[in-house]
């Protein structure tokens, strides 16, 4: 008997075995395979002038490729190398552990501008402000210069931005007779108007968009953070002024009554719902059109009439205009020559056939205002909107109007623990005001057990 | 009586008493691998795992302080409370699904049963990845099936990856996924069982039943403790299905899910990788805790068995 199961186990261990060669690895899975090495060995692109010095980057535009070899076509001085790292959260792990190994970080890396400040804080940055970055500082306006940079210095060069808009179905609103809201009131009373018509949603709000709610708030006067990179183990943290409760306490009477759905974003089932109309309204940012081109929910085929218009406002007599999303190129501290990357994080992406690319294949909602003054961006009529010119109604004015915005050095956890108070907004477990108290706590617990005096 | 192959062994033993390293030799391939590749990542992140540093601070050494912090953390704290209801819901049901499907499979002679067991255990050859994926897609309101089903009696589809949901939700993929791998499991077992003894049983009067429970069954028991175990050190490091699942599952998966994710998201995310390290080693103590009570308990009972 005793022989008879041991044999048993030692077959099925061998069955084991023969099945274990053949089973996906799955714990490796996830992490792409790319080749993440500064050295010049490891470009996805090619280098034309083989004699000039190399900076490695590393960048996730769709188009990089081409702006690439433009670039290194228009530059005997220097070349760029090239790798894509992953998209955001990949690649900012990738780097996280590059900065942790001390070795393996490019020399000119992608940003949000969300994480620039966490990555100075670990030292990985270098201030471009002594390496010319002033040269281009007319370059963009105030609020996109103030969002990469912490004081008298800057970590970062914009390139790509999010000034944030409505988009609306113009199709939906005239079947049920609503009028473009232009403040947070009127599109409450929109909202309502057509549920009660048997109209779809009005919006959507979704607990995996913290920078969006972020950015709402901050329309409503929220100064989260005061934090300066100089000085940077003191952090003032406000999130539950009555303003964000404002926002917060609108949008959970929304979903209650609801007007408003509570999917999460930037998944199939939502980019499916936005395309067959289950929603009147998309709050969303100047990326927006060309995102939902690219995932497919064209304004072709679906009969749907998209329409942007600015972002409605809580004091029309005092618009604010905000940011949601947009990427930077940043220096790297393991960058071997540093003047160098800082040059090609000034001129990557920057000249007027980078930028034009960018704009013609909708990959980026340019900050350079080489492209954003120029005529020809404001005439364009955009295909999305069915041929608006939505560059010059909505998107230019709100990022002329983006006054920057201060990050903390904790965003990803931050984002991570304002998704759980959102999450309490939507199943009401909390009232948005309670959630925001609580957050307030949460993040300032938080900074002090990571060290940082709360001020 | 004399053993010949004793006397063949002894002079073999002086041999190898001789040259004791061409032993190592053969063992150095395997050797290497498991002492850079298992060894040295372990001592390197019980190393890590002993120092703190804070965003604004810097390195400093906290013995176990780590450890103290991480089993009084409300989240890891939850996340080990949630694999552990996990484990004692999802263990039996998978267990009782590929035990069944096992014994159908080998009293079934026909062309069928080749075909069935292929058919059970093919979601385990599926990536995890894809599987869970496919899975997000049934589970859709927009695109899956029970929106369509349940229009038909007018009620709206629940959401099943919402936070109520998200439990049985994942039980359910976790048990497709991984039921058909146990039940082959389990099968080979059977097949290593002497007809003999079910013809002896046969002739003693026992019904087709009575073979499946009395005598297949504890005879199969060690085959059975093994994936006992495997199904437990698999749940309670659960990641993968949840991770995957996080972009559409509306809030419902948080950062400390699992003990697994949070050490991934301490790490990667949110740049702590010493107290990642301390989260990953406090997991790895729980698991080794689990699996001890699990085969103390288990030892006895078999002990009476067999």
């Amino acid at each position: 008997m005793k022989t008879k199961s041991l044999l048993a186990v030692v077959s099925a261990g061998a069955l084991l075995v023969t099945l274990a060669g053949c089973s996906p690895d799955v714990s490796a899975g996830g992490g792409s395979t790319d080749s993440a090495g500064g050295d010049a060995g490891s470009c996805s692109n090619t280098i034309v002038n083989k004699d000039a010095p190399q900076v490695s980057v590393w960048a996730w535009y769709p188009n990089i490729n081409t702006v690439v070899d433009m670039f290194n076509k228009s530059h005997d001085d220097v070349q760029v190398c090239w790798s894509n790292a992953g998209q955001g959260a990949d690649e900012y792990a990738k780097f996280s552990t590059a900065i942790a190994a001390g070795t393996g970080a490019p020399d000119v890396v992608m940003l949000e501008a969300e994480v620039v400040p966490g990555f100075i804080l670990q030292d990985a940055l270098v201030d471009l402000s002594e390496h010319g970055a002033d040269d281009v500082k007319a370059n963009f306006s105030a609020g996109a210069w103030k969002d990469v940079s912490s004081g008298d210095s800057v970590y970062a060069i914009p390139v790509d931005g999010g000034p944030m808009a409505m988009i609306y179905r113009a199709d939906i609103f005239t079947k049920y007779g609503i009028a473009v809201p232009t403040t947070w009131d009127e599109y409450a009373a929109a909202a309502q108007q057509l549920k009660d018509a048997g109209g779809p949603f009005m919006g959507d709000f979704g607990s995996n968009v913290p920078a969006w709610f972020t950015a709402l708030m901050t329309q409503n006067g929220q100064t989260a953070w005061d934090y300066e990179s100089a000085d940077p183990q003191k952090i003032g943290i406000d999130l539950n002024d009555d303003g964000s409760k404002k926002v917060a306490d609108y949008w959970q009477d929304l979903v209650k009554k609801g007007l408003v759905d509570t999917k999460d974003q930037f998944n199939t089932d939502y980019i499916g719902g936005l395309a067959n109309g289950s929603y009147a309204t998309y709050v969303s940012a100047a990326w927006a059109p060309g995102y939902l081109t690219g995932a497919g929910a064209s304004t072709e085929g679906d009969g749907a009439d998209w329409k942007a218009a600015p972002l409605p406002q809580w004091d029309p007599a005092n618009p604010v205009s905000v940011n949601w999303g947009g990427s930077t190129f940043a220096v790297t501290t393991q960058a071997k020559d540093k003047d160098l990357a800082a040059t090609v994080a000034k001129e990557l992406y920057a000249s007027d056939e980078e930028l034009q690319d960018g704009v013609d294949t909708q990959t980026i909602f340019p900050l350079n205002q080489k492209m954003l003054a120029s005529d020809a961006f404001a005439d364009t009529p955009v295909k999305f909107f069915n041929g608006q010119t939505a560059n010059k109604d909505v998107y230019i004015p709100a990022e002329n109007a983006y006054e920057g915005y201060t990050y903390s050095p904790f965003t990803t956890y931050y984002y991570s623990e304002l998704t759980k108070s959102m999450v309490s907004i939507i199943d009401g477990s909390k009232s948005g005001s309670e959630s925001l108290d609580d957050l307030q706590k949460t993040m300032t617990d938080y900074a002090k057990a990571q060290g940082f005096t709360v001020k | 009586m004399t053993n010949p192959a004793a006397v063949l062994r002894a002079p073999s033993r002086r041999r190898n008493l001789r040259r004791p390293w061409i032993g190592w030799l053969f063992i150095a391939p395997f050797g290497v691998i498991f002492l850079v590749f298992l060894v040295a990542p372990l001592v390197y992140a019980f190393y890590l795992s002993l120092f703190s540093k804070g965003l604004a601070t810097g390195t400093t050494f906290s013995g176990a302080g780590n450890y103290v912090k991480a089993f009084t953390d409300p989240e890891f704290l939850s996340g080990i409370w949630f694999v552990i209801r996990f484990a004692v819901i999802l263990i039996p049901i998978q267990m009782a699904v590929s035990l069944a499907a096992a014994l159908v499979l080998d009293a079934l002679t026909t062309r069928l049963s080749r075909f069935a067991r292929l058919a059970i255990f093919v979601p385990y050859a599926i990536p995890a990845v894809v599987g869970t994926l496919m899975w997000g897609f049934l589970y859709s309101p927009t695109f899956g099936p029970l929106t369509d089903l349940f229009k038909v009696v007018n009620q709206s589809a629940p959401e099943i990856l919402s936070s109520g949901n998200i439990f049985g939700g994942l039980l359910n993929i976790v048990v497709w996924q991984w039921a058909g791998y146990y039940m082959i499991i389990i099968y080979a077992a059977l097949r290593g069982i002497d007809p003999s003894i079910y013809e002896a049983a046969r002739i003693d009067g026992a019904g087709p039943r009575q073979i499946a429970f009395r005598i297949k069954v504890p005879m199969i028991s060690s085959a059975m403790a093994l994936i006992l175990v495997f199904a437990l050190i698999g749940t309670l490091q659960f990641f993968t299905e949840p991770q995957v699942l996080r972009p559409i599952s509306n809030g419902s998966i948080t950062s400390s899910f699992t003990p697994n994710i949070y050490a991934f998201d301490l790490a990667f995310r949110f740049s702590q990788f010493n107290y990642a390290s301390t989260i990953s080693f406090s997991l790895g103590i729980v698991v080794f805790i689990a699996v001890y009570i699990f085969l103390f308990a288990s030892r006895k009972r078999r002990g009476g068995l067999s």
